[in-house]
């Protein structure tokens, strides 16, 4: 790994100007720290961060840059006509992209040697039999324009590569230089490492936008590819979803979104009343011990992963539903309505259990931020406690009580283990909660594991769904956190 | 107060002028205080169902789980005989290792014969279905522990051979006589042996190191499985975590709490901040898969991928509770730093943070718990499937070489449709909850004992 | 401000409505009232007086059991209700406070509508039979709270969008809504300015026809300009209890006398 010893060489050459910035800047005062502008430390941070942070920062944005500089070069070379019908830039690139790599490999396992890798054609060798060889499986037979393209790949990220170890090394040595060279005892290092230190804080703070950033873009240009190879209509309006990784698949989201939403619906169904009245009971009615004992305990429900939901689900609330609903005559019921332990109602149940805790503390909090002057204008009435908190308590924390709805629907919505394990994988309409269904997170997981072709629609439809699932979260969360807010801001 | 209320009681009381009295309940007092009873049941039962729920999970994991941490092994007397292992009798190594494990599958039938014979037992096995009895590794257990000394060669040793999960299941009570009916791996006649053996002593049931140790089997042999190397993959995933979370959470916390103005820039991050903490965790698996991936072609499966999508998703809850102990250190404290000469940086950093660190800790340790249980975005990377077969060794190997983890090794053995490999899901979750329950007290004692109150 | 004559003739007519005997108020190990004996009068005001945490209020809160709803609160000696003990386990507090209306410091409109805020009361008892007659007593309350020409025009603006001393009358009229027999105010001015607590005070006095009040109040000028009687508390004592006009001019006790000279308080 150069890039590792890369990074390694530029911390050495920091640490070493750390002592001789220090250094510098004693000698300048003669020895005497007394006589400098600020703590020696301060000198030799300033020589470290000058060497080391504008190389690391060139690093970093170096090797976000360089794929998409090098695949722009690349696609550059290849003629519209060798694209083949039925076929995109982006499907020839990503053969481009994987000869290279077995080329890579090539060279790296000895079977070829840097020349041959570099003189190799198309026309003279089968390229495709030789990769296969060592284990690089590729779809088709490799034509010219691909083989020389990968050459060429190759090549630049190799040159690329080489000048950005040079200009890595260059910057660390010219700031190591730079800052070594304005050390003496009048200049002022402690409000320059402050500056610095500060760009960093900046940085650290920003990267919750670049993170929300590459969210979205990351998921935006494969969506954008996945609408160039189907219909969006397809997509938004359709009503079947069947991959077919032969081609001519229906992707539609509206049976996933079914799916999704009936699930989480009856999430809802088993969280709201049962973490609603759990809340309203511990804050309303449970004396102090009481509470402080069955708090923590509900909300270790909320601390258990969601793996273990899962399993759960699918070992044991599903064979248990299943022996209630299902095996006819030996059934508990003597029905034979569900066949399978996966199903909403599973998925749904199991969800639902995970999620109490969520609302009751949520609701706790809202309930809480009632003033303690409404409860007793209304107890002192005459009121029960009950009717206090039916019409007087819970109307007005009603607003806040819906934003923690809201919030545990994102939850559920966006919730995967549980629906992977127990909710099933059949896509389909259908009103009957003791039948699998499947949901948007289940599709992503099993369009992306696996064998996955970036290029094919079944894979990047994969990519649309988490667009959608991302902005759907998203909104409900918005909306959820803005009501909250509105509502504590009027108690306040 | 007795004398006053019947003083008061009679309803001639010569006080009383409007109204009724007090002492008896009207018929609509009753129906209320009714439902105010039938209110306050729900409520328990609200809590009980909660806390039933709690109970049967628990009661569940354990009940199914703990049988992963004990296994069954058959002892045998094995001669490892000179003429099919070493037939120049040299010992020499090379030689030694180009038998094959199907070279020592006799000697292991010739040790259950000689058991049989020695037990005098008429099960009418032929050796070879009573050699089944192991697990499908015992030849390769054997010729590991061939290789290891051959100076054992020629010996009769005492070895302790993992049993087939079937025997285990037996041993277990998962697999019984009516179970088997349809069970091509085990038959009656072989539980018979099973059951003579454990009365003679052979087949044993102790506690299993290998489970926590051990790596993961091929779906032929849940008996042979461990979790040992995805805790080493959940390990290293950590260690990306602190690494990169801890030092960049503090440091945006820091910002944002001590010296970001108020304006646009500083809003649209809090927000994105807050929303990011309710993103769901799979698109977090869609952003690593895309970015460091496809895109960076960093290598699939390492456990440093999912330690950097792990660090995404956990940086907005380090920062919230980086912000809230930041926010609990009274200003007097930085008023005094700045009163005495200190620039604004250097009250931060000698004065407010060191006060803030216990509460810093206890956020960082509860993120990383959540993200130890995080299952959904190491999925798209993948870190699942069969491949937590090998200890990495080094650092290196470590971060890049393919590797599960604790909660992806879960799932994987929950898709296996084998009950064995079931146990041994649940045994792996009391493991991740060991480890989970050890991180969350952590952070409670550390809350506890360094808790100031200002 | 009020006719201290026509303030003697009434208070001849009246008698007695609660009375207390050796009254104890323990929170958890405090022992916040010690021995109080007092006879409040029907269709009187009577104020109680002190200075903060002399358990003026701690007292009023036991008239109509408001203190059941602190865990730790424990009150033994007998309070009697038209000669009913109640504290008696027969008596249940819900049907006691809809004798015992009380009105606190903080104006505390529900987030509902000023019509129903009034109707809450009624509703839950069970006064009225229809909307007819709901109507009727929220009208007949409103202007009984003396608000009922502000907001017969909004009823169904939301009750908390009113001024703070408009509040404070809404909730005066949702405490008279349940015909209650007795009145209790803790402060009920301490929020407002002069001219809504003037506007109260008034109110007050013309309560006073129907219900016997008792207000709980640190301004020794509004005990004299309401009150007929008033009881002077002081660490959980009372100190001193009479006419109005005698404790203000000529009171018994020193303590009460320092009080009342601002000397201690």
């Amino acid at each position: 790994m150069p890039t590792a010893w890369l990074v390694v060489f530029v911390l050495a050459v920091s640490a070493i100007g750390y002592i001789a910035g220090r250094r510098r800047a004693l000698n300048s005062a003669g020895g005497d720290s007394r006589a400098l502008h600020s703590l020696p430390v301060y000198y030799g941070f300033n020589v470290a961060l000058s060497a080391l942070v504008p190389s690391l920062l060139v690093l970093a944005v170096w090797l976000l840059a360089q794929p998409m500089l090098v695949e722009n070069r690349v696609s550059g070379m290849i003629p519209a006509e060798a694209i083949p019908e039925s076929s995109t830039l982006g499907l020839v690139m990503s053969d481009v992209r994987r000869v290279a790599e077995g080329l890579d490999i090539a060279v790296q396992q000895g079977a070829l040697s840097e020349q041959e890798a570099r003189a190799i054609r198309a026309d003279v060798t089968d390229v495709r039999a030789r990769l296969g060889d060592l284990g690089v499986a590729l779809g088709s037979d490799v034509r010219s324009e691909v083989l020389s393209a990968a050459q060429r790949y190759r090549q630049i990220t190799a040159t690329g590569h080489l000048l950005m170890t040079l200009v890595v090394a260059a910057l660390t040595l010219g700031g190591l230089g730079f800052a070594y060279a304005r050390t003496n005892k009048d200049f002022r290092a402690r409000n320059v490492v402050e500056r610095g230190v500060l760009a960093l804080l900046i940085l650290a703070a920003s990267l919750a936008i670049l993170t929300t950033i590459g969210i979205v873009l990351s998921m935006l240009f494969e969506t954008v590819n996945f609408f160039r190879l189907h219909s969006w209509t397809d997509f938004f309006f359709g009503s079947t979803w069947a991959p077919n990784f032969r081609g001519d698949s229906e992707l539609s989201i509206l049976p996933l979104l079914w799916g999704t939403l009936y699930i989480s619906f009856i999430a809802l169904l088993v969280a709201v009343p049962v973490g609603l009245f759990a809340a309203v009971y511990l804050s309303e009615y449970a004396h102090g011990h009481v509470r402080a004992f069955a708090k923590p305990l509900l909300e270790i429900l909320a601390g258990i992963p969601t793996i273990v939901y899962g399993l759960f689900a699918l070992l044991t609330v599903g064979p248990a539903l299943v022996r209630v609903f299902g095996r006819g005559s030996e059934g508990l019921l003597g029905v034979d309505w569900m066949s399978g332990a996966t199903s909403v109602l599973t998925a749904g149940v199991v969800m639902g259990i995970m999620l109490i805790p969520f609302v009751s503390s949520l609701s706790d909090d809202i309930i809480n931020a009632v003033p303690q002057a409404m409860r007793d204008g209304s107890l002192g009435l005459g009121a029960t406690r009950s009717e206090t908190i039916r019409q007087v308590v819970l109307p007005a924390a009603l607003p806040g009580i819906v934003g923690a709805i809201l919030l545990a629907a994102s939850r559920a919505i966006g919730e995967t283990m549980i629906v992977v394990m127990g909710a099933g994988a059949i896509a389909k309409f259908s009103l009957n909660p003791l039948e699998s269904m499947t949901t948007i997170t289940t599709r992503i997981v099993s369009q992306l594991t696996g064998d996955t072709d970036f290029a094919s629609p079944e894979t990047l439809v994969a990519f649309a769904l988490g667009i959608t699932l991302f902005v759907l979260t998203l909104g409900l969360n918005v909306l959820a956190l803005y009501i909250v807010r509105k509502y504590r801001e009027q108690y306040e | 107060m007795t004398d006053t209320s019947q003083q008061g009681g009679g309803p001639a009381a010569p006080a009383r002028k409007h109204g009724e009295t007090l002492m008896k309940l009207t018929a609509r007092t009753k129906r209320r205080n009714a439902a105010e009873r039938r209110f306050q049941a729900y409520g328990i039962a609200a809590i009980g169902v909660g806390l039933l729920m709690l109970v049967i999970l628990v009661v569940n994991i354990f009940g199914n789980g703990m049988g992963a941490f004990t296994q069954t092994f058959i002892t045998l007397d094995v001669h490892l005989d000179q003429s099919k292992l070493d037939k120049k009798g040299n010992r020499d190594l090379e030689d030694i290792k180009k038998v094959s494990t199907f070279g020592y599958a006799p000697l292991i039938n010739r040790a259950f014969e000689t058991k049989a014979a020695d037990l005098d037992l008429k099960s009418g096995l032929k050796p070879k279905a009573m050699a089944d009895l192991l697990s499908k590794s015992a030849a390769a257990q054997l010729r590991d522990y061939v290789l290891a000394d051959p100076a054992r060669i020629g010996q009769t040793v005492s070895f302790r051979f993992l049993a087939n999960s079937r025997v285990d299941g037996y041993m277990k009570g998962r697999v019984s006589r009516e179970s088997i009916a349809n069970d091509k791996n085990i038959s009656a006649a072989q539980l018979d042996l099973v059951d003579e053996l454990i009365a003679e002593g052979t087949v044993r049931r102790t506690f299993n190191p290998a489970f926590i140790f051990g790596a993961d089997a091929s779906d032929q042999r849940p008996e042979a499985a461990g979790i040992g190397v995805s805790m080493l993959g959940s390990l290293f995933m950590m260690v990306v975590v602190l690494a990169l979370a801890l030092p960049i959470g503090v440091a945006a916390s820091i910002y944002l709490e001590e010296f970001a103005a108020k304006n646009w820039l500083t809003d649209i991050i809090e927000v994105n901040i807050s929303n990011l903490a309710a993103v769901p965790s799979i698109v977090f698996g869609i952003l690593g898969l895309a970015v460091f991936i496809n895109y960076m072609h960093l290598p699939m499966s390492a456990p440093l991928v999912g330690g950097l999508v792990l660090t995404l998703m956990t940086l907005p809850t380090i920062i919230i509770s980086t912000r809230a102990s930041l926010k609990s250190v009274p200003p007097s404290i930085r008023d005094a730093a700045l009163g005495v000469g200190a620039s604004k940086m250097q009250a931060v950093f000698h004065h407010v943070l060191p006060l803030a660190a216990p509460g810093i800790l206890t956020g960082t340790i509860i993120g990383l718990a959540q993200a130890l249980g995080e299952t959904a975005p190491l999925l798209l990377i993948g870190m699942v499937g069969f491949i937590a077969s090998n200890a990495p060794d080094g650092v290196a190997a470590g971060l890049m070489s393919p590797n599960s983890a604790m909660p992806a090794q879960i799932y994987e053995w929950a898709k296996r449709a084998d009950p064995a490999f079931y146990e041994r899901a649940w045994g792996g979750i009391i493991i991740l909850l060991v480890f989970l329950i050890t991180m969350n007290t952590l952070a409670v004692i550390l809350r506890r004992r360094f808790e100031r109150r200002w | 401000m009020y006719d201290t004559a026509k303030t003697e003739s009434a208070l001849d007519q009246t008698e007695t409505k609660i009375s207390a005997r050796n009254v104890q108020v323990y929170y958890g190990d405090t022992h916040a009232i010690k021995d109080v004996n007092v006879e409040i009068e029907d269709k009187t005001v009577t104020a109680f007086i002190g200075p903060s945490g002399c358990g003026k209020s701690t007292f009023l809160r036991c008239l109509n059991r408001m203190n059941d709803t602190i865990d730790i609160c424990r009150v033994t000696g007998d309070i009697l209700l038209d000669g009913e003990d109640i504290y008696d386990p027969k008596v249940d507090p819900v049907q006691l406070r809809a004798k015992v209306g009380m009105v606190f410091q903080k104006p505390n409109p529900f987030p509902k509508s000023i019509y129903d805020n009034i109707a809450y009361g009624p509703r839950i008892h069970g006064l009225a039979r229809n909307k007819a007659e709901l109507d009727e007593i929220v009208e007949k309350s409103l202007r009984r709270g003396a608000i009922w020409d502000e907001v017969k025009d909004r009823l169904d603006a939301p009750g908390t969008g009113l001024s703070g001393g408009q509040q404070q009358r809404l909730c005066i009229a949702r405490a008279i809504a349940t015909e209650p027999e007795v009145l209790l105010m803790d402060e009920p001015c301490s929020a407002l300015d002069p001219i809504a607590t003037a506007q109260v005070e008034e109110l007050i006095d013309e309560l006073r026809q129907s219900y016997s009040v008792v207000i709980v109040t640190h301004s020794m000028q509004q005990a004299a300009r309401v009150s007929q009687k008033t009881a002077f508390f002081h660490l959980g004592h009372l100190v001193e209890y009479g006419e109005t006009g005698q404790i203000f001019t000529n009171p018994e006790d020193p303590r009460t006398e320092s009080y009342i000279t601002g000397r201690i308080g």
